[in-house]
């Protein structure tokens, strides 16, 4: 028998997809059962009181945690975000409900033997709701109370082998693509790069040392299936600098119908033959594309590697075996001077193992934004308040046209004093002898 | 709002164990957040830690920036998490008796 009346919440039990209510109901009864003799470190019921409390949140239109909360463990300063319920005397199971980020591994490939170490740990010492995962990428339990906070992290690192993830001021967890793993259009290793560069910096991941935050986010190509060009203080995007490898009988292949565009991504409609001419050269953004007789051709100069040529003929088409990745900075949501998404700043760069010349430019960047960076601002605003030209002073990047999407249309132009014949400091007397008041 | 005693004397704290207002603060209030935060002695580094975050408090009305700490008291972050554990601002904030951390934590 729940605990609480939840007829709201009940509603979404319904319709076909997945239901989170129906999961957390779950949840509570086999807390209630507990068949395994777990000597819950929570209070059992946590699961209904929550459901409890969200209700009522249904019924008010309003949130019921309180403000803030600074919690976490000893050496961090980050990693567990603190929350506490504002009607702990009708819901006490929930009067704590910390979240706990915890590192992931990359592209979130899992063995059940981890995630059930997990799953153990959590349900003694948690309340045994997840959230796989959290948007950065991080595992999140969700809800613990304050003296479960150093338990859970001894078992983490001491049994499981697992560190926390990155909250507050710092560095953020690093996520990734899925890669080298099972893509064939990946241009780098994703899992390695964020996993090496995880590795390296987990000093600037655990103890807050930046203005704000600041998030990493590896995509193997222009496809960004982990959206670092919109979720990432650094975004790094796999890229290739050849030519596109084509196999002229596997373009036959999609031509005559062999084979199905997209690897069939759209056939749960009828949209007619598959036809090259519209739907590959008609779509190219730079017309770089053309048919000689039965042969497809590529002006690979012309080409932006905009993916789609590819994407809709998998087999035909790959990726060049020159391959590398392009440096994207200062993406951020719009608080406080409105959203941005990733400017290009390094066009091509390789990326080769201990990638001495990506965190060159890591480090670099981070010497910049933590010497000029004002409290909570993001490098996409210490970008539009310094100028890009200064980011590319501070990373000993030439200008190149590749930056820019257009010139300014605007004359207000600096210029440095040495740039300038003579220097700024003149004497009005000297003009006056040519020019009378 | 929860209580605690210490040395005779009463603080009126939040969950995270803060005290309420700047005005409270004292040297009891400096011994039981010790006892709280993993420090097992008390050294002249801690109290300059405190004293910039207090001052600077008074100043400017907010805590400073982890690199102004840095810098004022010419200790790298490292050192400043060796004093406090807990690191700059669940350890030296709430010692010094300045408000909780907010924001996107």
């Amino acid at each position: 028998m729940a605990k609480h009346k939840t007829p709201l919440l009940d509603q979404l039990e319904t319709g076909p997809w997945p239901s989170f209510v129906t999961d957390i109901k779950e949840e509570a009864a086999r807390r209630a059962k507990n068949e395994k003799k777990v000597n819950f470190q929570v209070p059992a019921d946590v699961c209904d009181d929550l459901l409890g409390l969200l209700e009522l949140s249904y019924k008010h239109g309003r949130t019921h945690w309180k403000h803030g909360g600074i919690v976490g463990v000893f050496g961090y300063g980050g990693g567990v975000i603190g929350r506490y319920c504002d009607q702990p005397e009708m819901f006490p199971g929930v009067a704590h409900f910390h979240t706990m980020r915890v590192a992931q591994p990359g592209g979130k490939f899992y063995t059940t033997e981890y995630l059930r170490q997990l799953c153990d740990l959590w349900e003694l010492r948690g309340s045994g709701l997840t959230n796989m995962h959290g948007s950065t990428g991080d595992i999140i339990f969700l809800g613990t109370t304050t003296p479960q906070l150093e338990e859970i992290f001894y078992v983490l690192t001491h049994e499981i082998n697992q560190d926390l993830g990155g909250s507050g001021s710092n560095l953020r967890t690093p996520s990734d693509c899925v890669g080298q793993a099972r893509c064939e259009y990946a241009c780098y290793d994703t899992q390695a790069l964020c996993y090496d560069l995880t590795v390296e910096y987990q000093d600037e991941l655990h103890r807050p040392a930046f203005p704000y935050k600041f998030k990493f986010k590896f995509d193997g190509c222009p496809n960004c299936c982990v959206a670092s060009i919109a979720r990432a203080d650094l975004s790094f995007i796999g890229t290739w600098r050849d030519d596109i490898r084509i196999d002229q009988e596997a373009v036959q292949g999609y031509i005559g119908g062999e084979l199905p565009p997209n690897a069939g991504a759209h056939m749960g409609r009828d949209w007619g033959k598959f036809d090259i001419k519209k739907e590959v050269l008609g779509l190219c953004p730079t017309q770089c594309m053309w048919l000689e007789g039965k042969k497809l051709k590529i002006d690979n100069r012309e080409c932006t590697r905009c993916m789609h040529c590819i994407n809709v003929m998998p087999r035909a088409l790959r990726i060049g075996e020159e391959k590398g990745l392009s440096i994207l900075a200062g993406a951020k949501a719009p608080i406080l001077d409105g959203a941005q998404m990733g400017t290009m700043f390094v066009p091509f760069i390789k990326v080769e193992e201990p990638y001495d010349e990506i965190k060159d430019v890591i480090g670099k960047v981070w010497d910049w934004w933590m010497e000029e960076g004002k409290n909570r601002e993001r490098l996409g605003e210490l970008m539009k308040r310094q100028g890009f030209q200064k980011l590319l002073e501070v990373t000993g990047l030439k200008p190149d046209p590749r930056m820019v999407k257009e010139p300014r249309s605007n004359p207000y132009i600096f210029w440095k004093e040495e740039e300038v014949e003579g220097g700024f400091m003149r004497d009005i007397n000297a003009f006056r002898k040519h020019h009378m008041r | 709002m929860p209580t605690v005693e210490f040395g005779g004397k009463t603080f009126t704290v939040d969950e995270d164990g803060f005290i309420d207002t700047f005005d409270n603060w004292c040297e009891e209030w400096v011994q039981h957040v010790k006892k709280e935060e993993g420090i097992s002695e008390l050294s002249d580094e801690h109290r300059k830690i405190v004293n910039v975050l207090q001052d600077y408090y008074r100043k400017n009305g907010i805590a400073p920036m982890v690199r102004v700490l840095s810098k004022v008291t010419g200790y790298k972050l490292k050192h400043i998490y060796e004093l406090f554990p807990s690191g700059p601002g669940k350890g030296a904030c709430k010692m010094a008796g300045l408000p909780k951390p907010t924001g996107c934590v």
